[in-house]
């Protein structure tokens, strides 16, 4: 089936989500559609998917027009889509999960559980995806959760298989493993639409890139151009994707985790007999898959949570039952993984999150009264040395793009002396030349002589940063390891020392 | 390089200079407010005519348009002149708005701290109770006699609310069911002392009613207006003050708007919620010393009336801002004031006045159901400020 948009557009009131989009799907084609974060695709993908209606333009499949007013309408045109969040229900086996609003029924009207399950097998052989029927879905790691949505999508006949940044949940092993898959979708005549903004995953399976920058397309290109050129297409202007850093020069330990555990309020040991250090003017990255533990981590080292045993020394002193207040005091930076959640407050404005835990400080307020003007003039000149775009310095956060919201965490942590920065997915949903420029602040914050902790799963951004490896593996640090390490070798140790190789 | 490379001026620089003045975005939001009013009206005035004999009994179409507006517009203007026609009316019209304007501020502070407190009613009793007995039960000389019943009002307040303050830090107990609670422990609390207690008792009395409080104990009276009325005004600005130029307001409101956020940056959460509580009692407390001080003066089952309640609609109405709470509060006093003098006038029930007020909040609460009767296009991205009841969330 040919599927192809015309001059889509979408309006949200006078802002252009999508700008005149032609994008055109070949029968068994991989097509990757490359842009940053709020370049549009998701607006795209969901017009294309019958969750909104597009302002202009339409869609085609095979030269017919074709108009949805719901997913159902796309479903039934042929068309799948498999969301970064999975939409499956967790308590239901993988068979009850497909046959999930098309159940079919024996007489009496029950359950044809087994026509279901027989499905799941022989699409699961076709496709060679290895899912059993049986499993409840909870019971899955993440990467059989996504295919049992690619099942789901393949159940419904899908022709054309939208992926929205399937590899952000993925370790690199089960990352070439979906790869597997695509190909063999391909074989067999599945189109597919591969959304994400790595470079390397879309040099790597994808037939023809397409680049989205502001809603409008900016080019298509061949599979060998090469990454700088891609980057270079996203963004709109040259990027640096190799930070440029001096081999570091340790100094002392300043943060010491002496045999840290931490068990969670449902008695799971999250963080399982942790023991490291963090070095002055060193950045030691800890990799791993999410949900590993890394989280806790942080969050012990912040005061957000106390371990349950062991010792968490800065300088020498316990502080295990700070709080993070204290924390902070000490000389901790923290850039927490879920900015939204965490890091900022989005209904504030710039200038009241650049200062939301520097307020107490006698520069921005004396005797409970906040000085105003101090705040206002440290919004303006921080907003200058970070380059954030923002309308006004005191626009709220919410308006704020996320590489620009993450900026100014980055700035407002970088805007006093620090011990230890503690950076969580500092570059998560972040343009790549925001990428660029938050990472060349934290190598500034090493060479200055702190000592900096990064908390990242993905390969490249730890690749880029790190002095030296730590990775997790279910609550405990499997291995240190020096960047010089191949990645296959990391990526095995992710997955848990070679257990599943 | 691969095909289409196109250059853009590169943007953010320049923006970054522009300043709007703030007031601009709270445009939508007034105009909003006035149209919801507007339609509330149109509704009553639906009502006034429907249950008018000059218009449901009318001889003929001409009559029935004729008693319309002999109807609607005999009934509104009697509420306008008895609202703001003339200074004794406008008196009472302050006089009702003080206490409403007070409470409200107390469920204000309390929302932008993340906090939904419908216990203003309780505070208000405790307060209430608290300034009555020392109204009418302490021998002080004049002047000290009212300050210290007004402290005592606050502190009222503030103890009741401070209970699910405590309790929400402590054990996470929900402030909404907390706060309901505890409104029906005040009732409950103010009934027994009235016929249980006789240092609360007044003799020869069938209805539990208090002493009346010493005339010491008293707001003195200003041109018609007893002065607590200014203090209203002037706890306005002391709430905005207090949220805007003060730490701890940018704590309360970082602790509403993300509480995550507000302890990832090393603020005590827990702590903020029974402050902000506490001071959102404190001021229901200093409502009830209006109303008992300056207003009731004396004790009776019925003192708070529905003010703690009706304090919520008009923090709602004003959009849990200092200076919307005020104007709301100003709004509802004018409506209380007016009701009375279209009942009085025109014979139509003062019912009515409530139904329109319930009708502002719903038609504010519901930003969509005005613009489709006004069809307004739909604007998502630069709208009115809707106040959701994120009470829940917490």
């Amino acid at each position: 089936m040919l599927l192809e948009m015309r001059g889509l557009t979408k309006r949200f009131g006078s802002f252009t989500a999508n700008d005149s989009i032609d994008l055109e799907i070949a029968p068994g084609e991989i097509h990757c559609l490359l842009g940053e974060n709020g370049a549009g695709k998701s607006t795209l993908m969901n017009m294309l998917y019958g969750l909104l209606e597009p302002t202009e333009g339409g869609i085609f499949i095979d030269g017919e027009p074709a108009d949805f007013e719901s997913p159902a309408d796309a479903i039934e045109a042929g068309i799948g889509m498999v969301h970064q969040h999975f939409m499956l229900v967790p308590v239901f086996t993988v068979a009850e999960n497909v046959m999930l609003g098309r159940e079919q029924l024996r007489s009496m009207r029950r359950l044809d559980r087994k026509a279901a399950a027989d499905r799941v097998r022989e699409l699961s052989s076709t496709y060679r995806l290895h899912v059993e029927p049986e499993p409840l879905v909870e019971d899955l790691p993440v990467g059989v959760q996504q295919r049992v949505e690619i099942l789901k999508a393949l159940a419904n006949d899908a022709k054309v298989l939208i992926l929205d940044e399937p590899t952000a949940v993925l370790t690199p092993q089960e990352t070439d493993e979906l790869m597997d898959i695509m190909r063999s979708l391909k074989e067999r005549g599945t189109s597919i639409i591969f959304i994400t903004h790595k470079l390397r995953e879309v040099k790597a399976i994808g037939d023809r890139i397409t680049v989205i920058r502001r809603g409008k397309v900016v080019g298509t290109a061949p599979p060998t151009a090469s990454e700088a050129e891609l980057a270079e297409m996203m963004v709109g202007r040259a990027v640096k994707l190799k930070v440029d850093k001096a081999p570091a020069k340790p100094g002392a330990d300043v943060l010491e985790v002496r045999n840290a555990t931490v068990i969670d309020a449902r008695g799971t040991t999250v963080v399982d007999d942790v023991s490291f250090t963090a070095r002055a003017g060193e950045v030691l990255a800890i990799a791993g898959v999410q949900g590993n533990g890394q989280t806790e981590l942080i969050k012990m080292l912040m005061g957000l949570i106390e371990p349950t045993t062991g010792e968490v020394l800065l300088d020498g002193n316990d502080i295990g039952d700070y709080d993070p207040r204290r924390s902070l005091e000490a000389g901790i930076g923290y850039i927490p993984e879920d900015r939204a959640h965490d890091g900022y407050v989005g209904s504030f404005g710039v200038h009241e999150n650049l200062v939301l835990d520097l307020f107490r400080q006698p520069e921005f307020s004396s005797r409970g009264v906040l000085r105003l003007d101090e705040i206002a003039r440290n919004a303006r000149s921080r907003v200058e040395e970070f380059d954030i775009r923002t309308e006004t310095p005191t626009s709220s956060l919410d308006s704020l793009s996320g590489g620009n919201q993450q900026k100014v965490v980055v700035a407002r942590e970088l805007s006093r002396p620090l011990k230890v920065l503690i950076a969580s997915q500092p570059t998560r949903g972040v343009d790549v030349g925001s990428i660029e420029f938050i990472h060349k602040r934290i190598i500034e914050e090493r060479d200055r002589g702190t000592a900096v902790i990064i908390v990242s799963t993905e390969l490249d951004e730890v690749f880029a940063l790190a002095d030296r490896i730590a990775v997790m593996y279910d609550g405990r640090i499997v291995d240190v390891v020096s960047p010089d390490i191949e990645r296959e070798e990391i990526g095995l140790l992710m997955a848990g020392g070679g257990v599943h190789a | 390089m691969p095909e289409v490379q196109q250059v853009e001026p590169p943007e953010g620089k320049e923006a970054t200079l522009r300043t709007q003045p703030k007031w601009m975005d709270w445009l939508p939001t007034v105009r909003m407010t006035l149209l919801s009013i507007l339609v509330a009206l149109v509704f009553g005035a639906i009502l006034i005519a429907i249950s008018d004999d000059r218009v449901v009994g009318a001889a003929s179409f001409g009559d029935a348009i004729t008693g319309l507006g002999q109807a609607v517009g005999g009934s509104y203007w009697a509420m306008l002149t008895g609202a703001v026609g003339g200074w004794d009316a406008i008196a009472d019209t302050l006089v009702k708005a003080a206490p409403l304007i007070c409470a409200g501020l107390g469920v204000t502070l309390a929302f932008r701290a993340g906090l939904f407190n419908i216990g203003g009613q309780g505070q208000l009793v405790l307060g209430a109770i608290f300034a009555g007995y020392v109204g009418f039960a302490m021998d002080l000389p004049p002047g000290i006699h009212l300050v210290v019943a007004v402290i005592a009002a606050g502190i009222g307040g503030a103890l009741w609310g401070a209970i699910p303050g405590l309790l929400k830090a402590k054990t996470g107990a929900h402030e909404v069911i907390t706060t309901i609670m505890l409104n029906y422990v005040a009732a409950s609390l103010l009934l027994y002392l009235l016929s249980n207690v006789n240092a609360f008792q007044r003799e020869g009395q069938l209805n539990p009613r208090s002493h009346p409080v010493d005339t010491t104990a008293t707001f003195p009276t200003i041109f018609s207006v007893h002065t607590g009325v200014l203090a209203a005004m002037v706890l306005t600005a002391v709430v905005w003050w207090v949220l805007e130029r003060t730490t701890l307001g940018f704590e309360m409101k970082a602790a509403g708007a993300n509480p995550d956020a507000a302890r990832t940056a090393g603020m005590n959460v827990q702590r903020l919620y029974v402050y902000a509580m506490t001071l959102a009692g404190l001021l229901a407390g200093l409502a009830a010393a209006m109303t008992v001080l300056g207003q009731r003066l004396s004790l009776t089952t019925s003192v708070a009336g529905s003010l703690g309640f009706d304090a919520i609609t008009v923090a709602l109405l004003g959009r849990a801002t200092p200076l919307g709470t005020l104007l709301a509060g100003l709004l509802f006093g004018a409506l209380d004031a007016g009701g009375v003098q279209m009942q009085a006038g025109e014979g139509t029930p003062i019912q009515l006045t409530e139904v329109i007020k319930a009708l502002i909040v719903l038609f504010v609460a519901a930003p969509a159901v005005v613009r489709s009767m006004l069809h307004f296009k739909a604007r998502r991205d630069h709208g009115e400020t809707t106040m959701a009841a994120k009470g829940w969330g917490g």
